[in-house]
C-alpha cells in the first residue's frame, strides 16, 4: 500500500505547486481588492519565458527568476487598463487571459516539442530520510521548497507588517484607507506586480520543473483552477496549500489510472479537475458563502473621489 | 505652476467617442505589427496582408460571412447576459453543446425529411446549450457560486464531451481512424445562399436579432430585462423576481450559442468533429463587448473580427504566422478600448495650482 501511495502523494505535491504559486499570488492581488483574471494567460507568459530563457541561457535559477519578472511585466497591463484607466476588471482580466495565451502560441508555436535545461528533484539532507513524509515532501525540486516557505511568509506580511495591514485595508475600504493618508493606487500596484511575479513563477513551474517541454496552451486550465481555488481557500495563505494540493492529487491520480489501462474513456478521466472546481466552490459557498473576500474587491476607485 | 487633473466630464463625450474606438485599434496595430517584426516577418507587409486576405476579394468576403454567423449569435447570447451583469463567459461550451444536441438528431434519425430534420434539430441544439447555460445560473442564485468560473470549466467539460463522443460511440467506421462522424444526410445541412459559399444561417442570424430587438423593445419582459440590467436593485423592488429573470437569461444566452453550433455542424463542416471548436465563444465575449452589449454594433463588430480570422489565416498560409497572432490581435483590441473608455468619461486639465 505504502509503495503505491508515496509516489502518488510526492507526485501530488508536484502537480500542486504550479497552482499553488499562482493562487498565493492571486490572493496577494485580490487582498489589495484587484481581481486579476488574467491568472492563466499570466502563467502562460511566464511558462514561455522561463522555457525560451533556459534555452539561452542554460541557467534555470536565471529562467525561473525572469518568468517572474514577465509575470509581473504581463500583469502590469491589467494595472495600467484597471487602476490608470478605470476599465472593468472582469473584462481586463479575460482580455490579458486571451492576449497573453495568443502571445505564448504565437512566439512557441516554433518551439513546441522542444526540450530546455530545468530543475530536477534534490533530496534535502535528514528531512528525506524521515519516514513517508521525506520521500512525499523533501525528495522534490528546489522550486517545490520554495513553496513551503511562501505561504508563512505570506501570511506574516498580511498580519504582521504594517504594509500588509495597509494592503488589506486598501481591498476592504479604500475610501477609509485614503482618509487615513494611505495612497490606494499604489497598494494596489504592489498587490497586482506581486501577484503577476507570483504566477509567472507557477507558469514557469510547469516548463522547467512539472516538464521540461514547451507544449502550446501548457496552462490548461490551471490559471482558472486558482481563480476558484482562492475562493476555496477563504483567501488564506494557509488554506491554498490544501486546495493545491487537493487539485495535484486528482491530476496526478488521474494520469496514473490512464497509464493503469483502466476501461474508462481518458476524455472523461481529464474532466475530473474541471468537475472537482465546480465542486469545490458549490462546498465553499456552502460552507462560508463569499463573506470572507475583501469587501472592495472588483471595484475600481474613482480617480475624482 | 501648471498640474495635470482628472476631472470627470459632465456628460459622457457623444460621436468623437469614435475617435477613442480608431485611437485604440491603431494602437493595438501598432503592438501587432511590432510582434510581426519580434518573428521575422516584414511588419507593413504582414498587415497588407491581413487586410487583404480578409477583405480583399469576394471569396474573402464570403468566407468572413460564414465566420460572421457564428460569432455573432454567440456574442448577442452573451451580451444579453452580460447586460444583466452575469458574467457567462461559457458559450464556447454552449456552442459544443447545441453542436452535439444537433449531431444527436442528425445521426439517430437519418432519414427525416429537411422539413422535419431541421426544426428538430434546432430544438435539441437550443434546448442542449440552454440546459449548459442554466447550470451556472442556478449555481449561482442557489449556492452564490462565482458564475464565471463555473462557466468556464463548463466549457473544458463541454470540449471532452464532444471528444468522447467522436473518439467513441459516434466515430464514423469508415473515417480511417480520425475522430469524426459520419457525414450528415442531405436532410440535416442547411444549404447555401444561391451560388455563393455563404449559407442561410446568415437569414438565421437576421431574424433573431430581428427577434431579439422586438422582445427587448415592445415586450413586458424585455423593458424588465433592461430595467434590472441597469440595476439589480431597482428590478427588486418594481417586483420583477430577480431568480428567474436570471434563469431565463442564462437559457437564452445558452440557447443563442448552441443554435451557432447547430449551424456550424450542420451548414459550415456537415458533420461533428474537434475542429469545430475553434474559440467563436471567446471572440463572442471580445465582440460583445468591443459593441457595448449593443445588437447592431454587435452586428459590426462580428463581421470585422471574422474578417480578422480570415485575415490571420491567410497569413498564416503566406507568411507562416502562427494562428495564434489572431488571439494576440483580439485581446490587445479589447484591452485598448477598454482603457480608451477612460477619455469617454473623464478628461485631463491643465491647471494653475492655487496658492
Amino acid at each position: 500500500m505504502m509503495e503505491l501511495a508515496i509516489p502518488l502523494l510526492a507526485a501530488t505535491v508536484q502537480s500542486g505547486t504550479p497552482i499553488l504559486y499562482a493562487t498565493l499570488g492571486e490572493i496577494i492581488t485580490e487582498k489589495s481588492g484587484v481581481l486579476n483574471l488574467g491568472v492563466e494567460g499570466i502563467m502562460i507568459v511566464g511558462a514561455l519565458t522561463g522555457f525560451v530563457v533556459a534555452k539561452i541561457s542554460g541557467n534555470p535559477a536565471l529562467a525561473f527568476f525572469a518568468a517572474g519578472l514577465a509575470g509581473l511585466a504581463a500583469s502590469s497591463i491589467h494595472g495600467f487598463v484597471c487602476l490608470i484607466f478605470q476599465g472593468n476588471q472582469v473584462v481586463s482580466g479575460l482580455a490579458l487571459t486571451i492576449l497573453g495565451t495568443g502571445f505564448a502560441n504565437y512566439l512557441g508555436t516554433s518551439m513546441v516539442g522542444q526540450s530546455a535545461p530545468g530543475f530536477s528533484p534534490m533530496a534535502l539532507p535528514y528531512l528525506s530520510q524521515i519516514p513517508f513524509f521525506g520521500p512525499v515532501f523533501f525528495q522534490q525540486d528546489p522550486l517545490v521548497y520554495v513553496t513551503y516557505l511562501l505561504p508563512p511568509l505570506i501570511w506574516l506580511y498580511f498580519f504582521s507588517t504594517s504594509h500588509g495591514l495597509n494592503l488589506r485595508a486598501v481591498g476592504e475600504n479604500p475610501a477609509a484607507a485614503k482618509a487615513a493618508g494611505l495612497s490606494v493606487i499604489l497598494y494596489r500596484w504592489t498587490g497586482i506586480l506581486a501577484g503577476g511575479f507570483l504566477m509567472g513563477l507557477g507558469g514557469a513551474y510547469l516548463s522547467l520543473a512539472y516538464t521540461h517541454l514547451w507544449t502550446n496552451s501548457m496552462t490548461a486550465g490551471r490559471g482558472w483552477i486558482a481563480v476558484a481555488l482562492v475562493i476555496f481557500a477563504f483567501w488564506r495563505p494557509g488554506r491554498a496549500v490544501f486546495g493545491a494540493y487537493l487539485f495535484g492529487g486528482i491530476m496526478s491520480l488521474q494520469l496514473r489510472l490512464q497509464a493503469s489501462g483502466i476501461p474508462l474513456p481518458s476524455s472523461l478521466l481529464l474532466m475530473l479537475p474541471y468537475l472537482l472546481t465546480i465542486a469545490v466552490l458549490v462546498f465553499s459557498s456552502w460552507k462560508k458563502g463569499r463573506s470572507e473576500a475583501p469587501a472592495a474587491l472588483g471595484v475600481n476607485m474613482k480617480p475624482t473621489d | 505652476m501648471l498640474r495635470l487633473t482628472i476631472t470627470k466630464r459632465q456628460e459622457p463625450l457623444g460621436w468623437s467617442s469614435c475617435l477613442v474606438v480608431f485611437g485604440a485599434v491603431a494602437l493595438s496595430l501598432f503592438f501587432s505589427a511590432l510582434l510581426l517584426g519580434l518573428r521575422g516577418t516584414p511588419p507593413l507587409e504582414g498587415l497588407i496582408v491581413l487586410f487583404q486576405g480578409a477583405f480583399g476579394s469576394r471569396w474573402a468576403i464570403e468566407d468572413c460571412l460564414i465566420k460572421t454567423i457564428p460569432i455573432f449569435l454567440c456574442s448577442l447570447g452573451v451580451a444579453i447576459a452580460f447586460r444583466l451583469q452575469i458574467w457567462n463567459i461559457g458559450a464556447e461550451g454552449q456552442f459544443c453543446l447545441g453542436a452535439v444536441g444537433a449531431t444527436w438528431v442528425a445521426l439517430s434519425f437519418p432519414s427525416l425529411p429537411f422539413w422535419l430534420m431541421l426544426p428538430l434539430m434546432i430544438a435539441m441544439a437550443t434546448f442542449a446549450g440552454g440546459m449548459w447555460g442554466l447550470i451556472p445560473a442556478v449555481l449561482r442564485q442557489k449556492m452564490r457560486t462565482n458564475e464565471i468560473i463555473v462557466s468556464l470549466m463548463m466549457n473544458y467539460i463541454a470540449i471532452l464531451i464532444l471528444d468522447y463522443l467522436v473518439y467513441g460511440v459516434w466515430k464514423d467506421p469508415t473515417s480511417f481512424g480520425f475522430p469524426m462522424t459520419q457525414e450528415f444526410s442531405d436532410g440535416a445541412i442547411v444549404g447555401k445562399i444561391g451560388s455563393t459559399s455563404v449559407n442561410w444561417g446568415l437569414f438565421h442570424c437576421i431574424a433573431l436579432a430581428v427577434i431579439f430587438w422586438v422582445f427587448l423593445r415592445f415586450t413586458k419582459l424585455g423593458y424588465e430585462l433592461k430595467a434590472s440590467g441597469d440595476s439589480v436593485r431597482a428590478a427588486r423592488y418594481a417586483g420583477i423576481p430577480y431568480d428567474r429573470l436570471v434563469f431565463l437569461v442564462m437559457v437564452l444566452s445558452g440557447a443563442l450559442a448552441g443554435w451557432a453550433g447547430f449551424l456550424e455542424a450542420s451548414a459550415t463542416i456537415n458533420r461533428l468533429q474537434p475542429s469545430i471548436m475553434v474559440g467563436y465563444g471567446y471572440t463572442a465575449i471580445v465582440v460583445a463587448w468591443l459593441a457595448s452589449l449593443n445588437p447592431l454594433y454587435i452586428g459590426i463588430a462580428s463581421f470585422l473580427l471574422a474578417g480578422l480570422r480570415v485575415g490571420v489565416e491567410n497569413l498564416q498560409l503566406d507568411l507562416q504566422v502562427p494562428a495564434a497572432f489572431g488571439g494576440i490581435m483580439e485581446g490587445l483590441v479589447l484591452l485598448t478600448v477598454l482603457a480608451g473608455g477612460f477619455f469617454i468619461h473623464y478628461r485631463f486639465e491643465l491647471r494653475g495650482a492655487k496658492r
